[in-house]
């Protein structure tokens, strides 16, 4: 039997049973969000190749194709997923990646995973297959579910197939090295953003400022001239984003070690850029020019939160042994019972990662 | 008019009186007396939206002023399940604004405060009143300017704008207001206060933002709007390039981003559009040229050299005819200039026209203008084309007369033909313009009767009483099954057959 068709059998029977599913692609996040329960519906079946038209800049791709392949079919036509999604493992899925809705290294430059979604066909808690948005840049007719599923941790519907906008990827780029702390760092940052550099990435850790600069081989030039710093070598640099992008950078294998040894908590806080440092004891790293702050700490949760919601942001549980404070930021009354029918809404018997996103829902 | 009315038409007008009696006292309690119209002479003004084909009278017409009358303007229609349309400058060129015969129009037009300009963070705040180039001119002391420029924006409203989800010529680079809009903070149907995203690049939970923008006034009330800004570019420069032939103007643009350059902007006119606004603007076209494409680099002048550059070698290759790069900025605005009135253009040289807006895959562009020429003929009307050709989407512009009541119906059958074609060739009956009640029918072609009842289902997850500018968007099964046309598949998955239970 044809995968997809499977799937929409799977979740029938599911939703005729009330039975619960935890929809997993290659599993490379199964660490994230809430505990997954119920009966497993894998996606991995869902493969074979993308449909990728590289004059359209858009890329087709079943859910189970593995991220890393996607890549490399982008590659040969010199594009790519501008977003920089994180490949947690060789096995993460184009589906999972929509699911997560997780952004790397160039989210503040280049956008997000749902700006990047131009569709999606999904299959609903009551095992409808319905496709929403397209395969075309410019698309508003009906509302823009597709963009509602990026990062809704499948509990709307079980994504079988998503369209994707692809990127030339840029002509030339160049990372640059300063030594400073992190206050400064956020300065620099805030300055560079008010011209027209072409900034891409940043990352301040232990002292270092980290920042790419992405375009054309004039852009990239100029701004490295005018911008200064120590030049890195693209040798050096590329394994560099690619630790921060997939996690295997020293401060993300310290935070495990942390969270194996001490109980602490990777963080994860997104603020406005302008956000001061917030001062909270634990190991920090800054991304997204400031708008994002990793944090390994073993402070309580209440005060994690309570810091980033002072300065208009949230903080998610990413990585701990336990969260018991729940894995994100609560939501609003009108937010929640908007939230509470839209899940109703897709998934009237709650079978699809029932609990994953938020208890209950 | 003297002759009386039928018996059951009179006791409906009676109804209406007295539903409009009992809204206006209830609305009259929350806005002073200058905020509230009613009376016919009254409310004319706000009858229809830029698409002037469908007008409607509503109950009344509130202004308010404050956000608190704003939100009692909301609890007090909950109350009295009364359905309530939100209205900006009245520009959308879909219906999307269109009054409900038995519902109030809510106007933020009052709204126009730049609430902040925040240089270091790069946002601006704003009122959902405030115009789109309003936003650009407060932020440009700052050296910024926000992106999304729809060709109306002197007049259309950023809360408008949010509704439609609304593009520009320059959204292929620096992409549509969702791409631009970080926080949006409302009411709910209830007149409930609700916040969409926030300050930070995303909010917990599912991003209910992706579905606000776009959405048509339907999910929730617009008051106010974070923007993003970006620095504005040093410099840029526009192409005109000149064609022979329409089909090798289509490949141009496919060779364009197959080179891997993103333009700030990739317009393409046909002949005819092009001789009708050489005549309004003298923006000195070819007339020549069987199409035309405007390509625009911006950057700093070394990049915007070297990319216009490229360009030209690109557009060489692919068998331009004629190529002129702007010298200075006074003829880069005079080449934009002719693009940017294509529309009163077009108004110049017939009575009437119907804008169609769909978005199809670049590659079908060449097709999709045959299929056009053919489709003249055979409607026996005339067609001028103007495209975003970066972005794929059209605005073939069907000319005609509706004062001849069999012209406006076979400008009708056109424009559905255009939409059905773009369907099939796998894209969409609108890329920027919205639904609105003018598309509705399109929409049974785009979308199965399931992924419309699910359309419906979200509509309630946000207005369970379907409080909010009913009637639009979604069309109901009767009306699609009256319009007779399947459902086209689009062409995503080649769809097995299902099992059935």
């Amino acid at each position: 039997m044809d995968a997809v068709a499977a799937i929409v059998e799977q979740v029938r029977a599911a939703y005729a049973a009330g039975e619960a599913l935890r929809i997993r692609g290659g599993g490379s996040k199964d660490f994230y969000g809430e505990a997954a329960t119920g009966t497993l519906l894998e996606t991995t079946a869902l493969t074979g190749a993308a449909d990728h038209e590289p004059t359209e800049l858009v890329v087709t791709a079943p859910a189970g194709m593995r991220l890393l392949d996607l890549e490399e079919q982008l590659a040969g036509h010199r594009q790519c997923l501008a977003f920089e999604p994180p490949r947690f493992s060789a096995a993460t899925t184009v589906g999972g990646m929509v699911a997560a809705g997780l952004a790397g290294p160039s989210r503040a430059a280049a956008g997000s995973v749902r700006d990047h979604v131009l569709g999606v066909s999904i299959v609903s808690g009551t095992g409808e297959l319905l496709q929403f948005g397209g395969r075309v840049i410019k698309n508003v007719a009906g509302y823009d579910v597709s963009r509602v599923v990026a990062g809704s941790l499948g509990i709307l519907g079980v994504i079988v197939e998503v369209s994707l906008k692809a990127t030339p990827r840029a002509e030339s780029e160049a990372t640059l090295r300063f030594d400073c702390k992190p206050g400064e760092a956020l300065a620099l940052l805030h300055a560079w953003g008010q011209r027209p550099l072409p900034l891409d990435a940043s990352a301040w850790w232990n002292g270092s400022l980290v920042a790419r600069l992405r375009g054309s081989e004039a852009a990239v030039g100029e701004a490295a001239a005018t911008l200064g710093g120590e030049r890195i070598a693209a040798a050096a640099a590329a394994p560099f984003w690619q630790g921060l992008r997939d996690h295997t950078d020293p401060f993300f294998v310290a935070a495990q070690e942390a969270i194996d040894d001490h109980d602490a908590t990777l963080w994860r806080l997104s603020l406005p850029a302008t956000a001061p440092l917030l001062g909270l004891a634990g190991d920090e790293l800054i991304e997204w020019h400031g708008a994002e702050r990793w944090l390994v700490t073993a402070l309580p949760a209440a005060d994690v939160r309570a810091a980033a919601a002072t300065v208009g942001g949230h903080a998610t549980a990413f990585r701990a042994r336990a969260k018991p404070a729940g894995a994100f930021a609560s939501l609003a009354p009108p937010l929640l019972a908007i939230h509470e029918r839209l899940k109703r809404a897709f998934d009237p018997k709650g079978i699809l990662n029932p609990g994953r996103l938020y208890p209950g829902l | 008019m003297n002759a009386p009315l039928p018996a059951a038409a009179a006791r409906g007008a009676l109804d209406r009186q007295r539903r409009q009696a009992e809204v206006v006292d209830a609305l009259a309690r929350v806005l002073p007396a200058h905020a509230l119209l009613w009376r016919r002479e009254e409310t004319v003004p706000y009858e229809c939206d830029g698409l002037t084909a469908y007008r409607e009278q509503p109950l009344a017409v509130a202004l308010p002023e404050t956000e608190r009358q704003v939100a009692d303007v909301l609890a007090s229609c909950h109350r009295l399940e009364v359905p309530v349309v939100a209205r900006g400058a009245g520009t959308g060129l879909s219906g999307g604004a269109l009054p409900d015969p038995l519902g109030v129009t809510l106007s933020l037009a009052k709204f126009n405060r730049i609430v902040a300009i925040d240089a270091k963070a790069r946002t601006a705040t704003v009122q959902s009143g405030v115009r789109n180039l309003a936003i650009s001119e407060a932020a440009a002391p700052h050296r910024l300017f926000y992106a999304p420029d729809p060709s109306s924006q002197i007049a259309c409203t950023i809360g408008g704008n949010v509704a439609e989800n609304s593009g520009g010529v320059h959204c292929l680079k620096y992409g549509l207001t969702l791409h631009n809009v970080l926080k949006v903070r409302g009411f709910t149907a209830a007149g409930e206060a609700v916040t969409f995203g926030g300050d930070a690049l995303d909010a917990p939970g599912l991003d209910l933002l992706a579905a606000v923008v776009g959405s048509e006034g339907m999910l929730a009330v617009i008051f106010e709007v974070t923007v993003r800004l970006l620095p504005m570019p040093e410099t840029a420069r526009c192409i005109i390039a000149s064609f022979d032939d329409v089909r090798r103007a289509g490949e141009a643009v496919a060779a364009i981003i197959a080179a891997g350059i993103v333009p700030a902007g990739l317009e393409m006119m046909d002949k005819r559009m092009t001789a009708a606004v050489e005549g309004f603007v003298h923006a000195g076209y070819d007339l020549d040229a069987a199409a035309i494409l405007l390509c625009e680099s911006d950057g700093t002048a070394t990049a915007v050299e070297h990319e216009t550059r490229r360009m030209a070698e690109v557009l060489e290759a692919c068998g331009a005819t004629r190529i002129e790069a702007s010298e200075n900025e006074a003829q880069r605005l005079r080449f934009w200039s002719g693009r940017k009135n294509a529309f009163p253009a077009s108004g110049r040289i017939s009575p009437d026209y119907m804008c169609m807006d769909s978005t199809i895959p670049r590659k079908c562009l060449a097709d999709m203008l045959t299929a056009i020429a053919a489709m003249e003929t055979k409607h026996r009307l005339r067609c001028v084309n103007v495209f975003h050709a970066g972005d794929g989407n059209l605005h073939p512009l069907i000319l005609f007369d509706a004062n001849d009541a069999d012209e406006l119906h076979r400008a009708e059958a056109f424009g559905a033909e255009i939409l059905e074609l773009s369907v099939a060739m796998g894209g969409t009956v609108t890329g920027e313009h919205g639904v609105g009640v003018e598309k509705l029918s399109s929409m049974c072609v785009q979308f199965s009767p399931a992924e419309r009842a699910q359309m419906e289902a979200v509509k309630r997850a946000f207005d369970p009483d379907g409080r909010l500018n009913p009637g639009k968007v979604i069309p109901t099964l009767v009306r699609c099954a009256e319009y007779g046309r399947m459902h086209v598949k689009r062409g995503l998955l080649a769809f097995p057959e299902l099992p059935r239970f």
